[in-house]
């Protein structure tokens, strides 16, 4: 199945080695555009693993082998053809800390737009001001755009770090337990913004807060690594409320209610 | 719809960015040899230099010759006053800075509290810094005179002199390396050792100096290379006499003395000039075993307690 | 009960004594280097003026200024810093961002720190073989600041991979991930956080290079010289200037011995001083 809408996932058998133990094997999946799709499982299987594997962030970290295939809106992002970095600028991430650059709040969120060669002020600004909006922080720094960004509480640090990745506007947005080092307000707020987002971003979220992925997504993915010995695998894939009201298999039963993870 | 408010959105890199950095990302892995290379030109250019001297003297009647009388009508070009003269400086040097060295890096590193260790690293580190000439003019001003005074001596420019200001050169080495390896001995060992019932100094000598004791000796290492190379000091306080030595008390050569004071006054290209470039060559090798040991011990020190 | 209590008294005197003596060993250090500091200013703040600083020697160097020496000094550091800084700087981001795990690194950084060890006239003479002779210099501040770069190079390198490696992985990976290159990752994230370690590292290296007279000996410099028109010339400089007056003057000059020593210390001391503050001031700016 190819879908036509932009900023669709096709993983298909794909499977992931570091140096020579193989992390993931055999996910075969969709994400659906202008969607939130959550991968939850208990440590350890391979969330933040697979979730690299869209952006190409496992490049980097050097002897990771990424088998299988992975179409992004129809194109293999493995292929030799295609640049990652320019993957990334479609493709965008939020960490489990929020990690804002030792800069000002303006130049945080400039950063991405000027790193792909936006230089007019005037478009700087209204692309600061746009993405800040979006990630709901604008109202609180308005006026302050100048100050440093460690000034900002912890909640307001991630959602700048989210500010920062819509505005190179990616088509995708992965974040990784974006929450989990956030108060529960901060918390509420991000997951607000997520709401927000999902019209225009397809989102692919890692979560350890079973209520979370029930409360924001709309599909829900579970992988559960059964052994050490054996790569992780994905156990069940499909709409969230069905998921969290009558899973298919047992595991992931066992997970959702908390017997296990 | 986003696509629609980013109007400019860019799709691809230009060629010229992507040329740009790959001269860049190729001009920093060319620095990243630029060590070796350095290393590598060093050897070929003293070697180069050496050769004449290899030709006409000979590299082992040069190494075990006795006499070094380079400008007599028939030369002799032996350079065992040096070598032994270097080590008679660095035995006094070892002698004076390891015992000194080691104790003052426990202190610091186990002893002191937060702030005078602050104050003694940013010392220590100045210390480093303090030109070899001005330690071989303080020499001069105020050592060699009280040891002509109080040893008796014709002259204080002798190898114990030399020892001592080199001693005070290795120092900071010493110290700094030697600090570094207690400290990066695990904290829980340390609150493991106390737990027991151990005094502080118990912990230090049968926690702290073990786990640390390759770190310590690899600074030793490295302080005697310091000593070995350290060339002002030893030109303006060895004394510089042509006799193999048999004690520190008389004036002594040593082979970066000899090098720096005779370098400047023979003929470029010349024979003599050749076999300063040999004696450079030893020396350089010397030291380069030396730091290669002491450096393979501190980085197997080093992944030890990285897990 | 009595045998255990005498067990711990004894432990506790050692306790005491080896505190003591390790005390004596860490103050004894630091009171060294304030003695050679107060004993050079004792005997060479008499003689400095506005003419010891400004003018040239005169009367066969026994009495005037030192300016062509200071002057030597500053140009030759200062084309060490040109040559050293830039080739420092990139191996210390190979070694850091790039540099695969593997034995050729490992190679390189024994290299590093070998070239650190390395004697400085063993420098001198293969700036001299190298610089002077083979690409045709001459005697000169170039050929003396080559040779200078050298000897700074590994203390460069060093400083600045240190640097580097204290700014969090956190911040290249969210440059990466928003497109950004792994150079221009480098270049305008990782380098301005790592900024102060890298210019303390690299001043400090600096600093000793100035305060180096075997290297130059036989590369740059001469007993007299005018001022250097241009780099291609000869110079003085203040390590070869105290050196040659404290062991070879014609005449005894305490004054002009004591006041170079005094400039050259000084010179040295306020740049650590100020190096040295200015990054723990940084560091407590920066906190991650
Ligand atoms: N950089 C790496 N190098 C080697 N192995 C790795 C690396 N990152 C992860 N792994 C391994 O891959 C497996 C999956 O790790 P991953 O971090 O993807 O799990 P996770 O589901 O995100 O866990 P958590 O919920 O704790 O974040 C683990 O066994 C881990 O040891
Ligand atoms: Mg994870």
């Amino acid at each position: 199945m190819v879908t036509a809408a932009s900023g669709s996932f096709e993983l298909d058998d794909v499977s992931v080695t570091y140096g020579n133990e193989t992390a993931v094997a055999g996910v075969t999946m969709s994400i659906e555009p202008a969607s939130v799709t959550a991968l939850i499982g208990p440590s350890g299987c391979g969330k933040s693993t697979l979730l690299r594997c869209l952006n190409r962030m496992n490049d980097e970290l050097g002897n990771v082998k990424v088998g299988g295939r992975i179409l992004f809106d129809g194109v293999d992002i493995y292929d030799r053809s295609v640049d990652p970095v320019e993957l990334r600028v479609r493709v965008g991430q939020v960490f489990q800390k929020p990690n804002p650059f030792p800069m000002s709040i303006f130049d945080n969120v400039a950063y991405g737009p000027r790193t792909h060669g936006v230089r007019r002020k005037a478009e700087l600004d209204a692309l600061v001001e746009e993405s800040l909006k979006r990630a709901a922080l604008w109202e609180e720094v308005k006026n302050s755009l100048k100050k440093h960004a460690f000034e900002l509480s912890g909640g307001q640090q991630q959602r700048l770090c989210i500010a920062r990745a819509l505005a190179t506007s990616p088509e995708v947005l992965l974040m990784d337990e974006p929450a989990s080092a956030l108060d529960p307000i901060s918390t509420q707020q991000i997951e607000d913004t997520i709401a927000e987002l999902k019209s225009s971003v397809t989102i692919v979220i890692v979560t350890h807060n079973m209520q979370q992925a029930a409360r924001i997504s709309d599909r829900t993915a579970f992988m559960l690594r059964e052994s050490m010995d054996f790569p992780a695998q994905l156990v069940e894939v499909g709409d969230t409320r069905v998921m969290f009201t009558n899973p298919a298999d047992k595991r992931t039963e066992a997970y959702i209610t908390g017997r296990f993870g | 719809m986003t696509d629609a408010s980013f109007p400019r959105r860019r799709t691809g890199r230009p060629a010229f960015r992507r040329a740009a950095e790959s001269v860049v990302t190729r001009a920093i892995a060319f620095s990243g040899i630029a060590a070796i290379v350095i290393l590598a030109a060093i050897t070929v250019f003293l070697g180069m230099n050496a050769l004449r001297a290899v030709g006409d003297v000979g590299l082992w009647s040069m190494i075990t010759g006795t006499d070094w009388f380079p400008t007599s009508k028939e030369p002799s070009y032996g350079f065992l006053p040096a070598i032994v003269g270097s080590l008679w400086v660095t035995a006094v040097a070892l002698v004076v800075s390891v015992p000194v060295g080691v104790a003052a890096a426990i202190y610091i590193s186990e002893f002191a509290s937060r702030r005078t260790k602050e104050v003694a690293k940013s010392v220590i580190e100045f210390m480093a810094a303090v030109p070899s000439v001005v330690l071989g003019l303080m020499g001069l001003a105020v050592l060699v005179p009280s040891i002509r005074v109080l040893m008796r001596l014709d002259t204080g420019l002798t190898a114990f002199a030399a020892g001592i200001m080199v001693g005070v050169m290795a120092l900071p080495t010493i110290i700094s390396i030697s600090e570094d390896a207690m400290h990066a001995v695990p904290a829980d060992l340390r609150t493991g050792s106390l737990a027991l019932g151990n005094t502080r100094w118990q912990t230090v000598h049968k926690v702290v100096l073990p786990a640390a004791s390759s770190g310590v000796f690899a600074a030793v290492m490295l302080g005697v290379g310091r000593a070995i190379g350290e060339t002002m000091v030893v030109l303006m306080l060895a004394g510089n006499s042509g006799i193999v030595p048999n004690t520190p008390l008389v004036s002594v050569r040593t082979m970066p003395g000899t090098i720096a004071g005779e370098m400047a006054e023979v003929v470029q290209g010349g024979e003599h000039y050749s076999v300063l470039f040999a004696m450079a060559l030893v020396l350089f090798a010397m030291t380069f075993i030396i730091n290669l040991v002491a450096d393979v011990v501190l980085e197997n020190q080093r992944k030890r307690w990285r897990r | 009960m009595n045998h255990a209590s005498a067990r711990v008294r004894r432990a506790r005197t050692v306790e005491m004594l080896a505190r003591a003596v390790t005390g004596a060993a860490a103050f004894g250090v630091l009171g060294v280097v304030a003695f050679i500091l107060g004993y050079i200013l004792y005997r060479g703040a008499g003689s400095i003026d506005w003419e010891f600083l400004t003018a040239p020697p005169r009367m066969f160097m026994t009495q005037g200024g030192i300016w062509p020496a200071i002057y030597g000094t500053l140009l030759l550091t200062f084309w060490t810093a040109v040559f050293a800084i830039p080739v420092g700087i990139m191996a210390g981001i190979y070694l850091a961002e790039y540099a695969p795990k593997g034995a050729f690194t490992r190679v390189i950084r024994l290299a590093i720190a070998n070239m650190a060890g390395v004697p400085s006239i063993v420098y001198g003479l293969f700036g001299l073989a190298l610089f002077v002779l083979t690409v045709g210099f001459g005697r000169s501040v170039i050929a003396g600041a080559l040779t200078l770069a050298c000897l700074t190079l590994p203390v460069i390198i060093t400083a600045t991979e240190e640097a580097l490696l204290q700014v969090p992985q956190d911040l290249r990976q969210a440059s990466l991930a928003l497109g950004a290159t792994r150079l221009r990752t480098v270049l305008r994230i990782v380098i301005p956080a790592a900024a102060p370690g890298i210019v303390t590292g690299s001043i400090l290296g600096l600093s000793r290079a100035a305060g180096e007279t075997a290297p130059i000996l036989v590369t740059a410099v001469a007993f007299y010289s005018p001022v250097p028109r241009t780099v291609f010339d000869e110079t003085m400089a203040l390590p070869y200037h105290l050196y040659i007056m404290a062991t070879q003057a014609v005449k005894p000059a305490p004054d002009v011995v004591w006041g170079t020593a005094l400039v050259l210390v000084a010179g040295v001391s306020i740049i650590n001083v100020v190096a040295a503050a200015w990054r723990t001031r940084q560091r407590r700016r920066i906190r991650w």
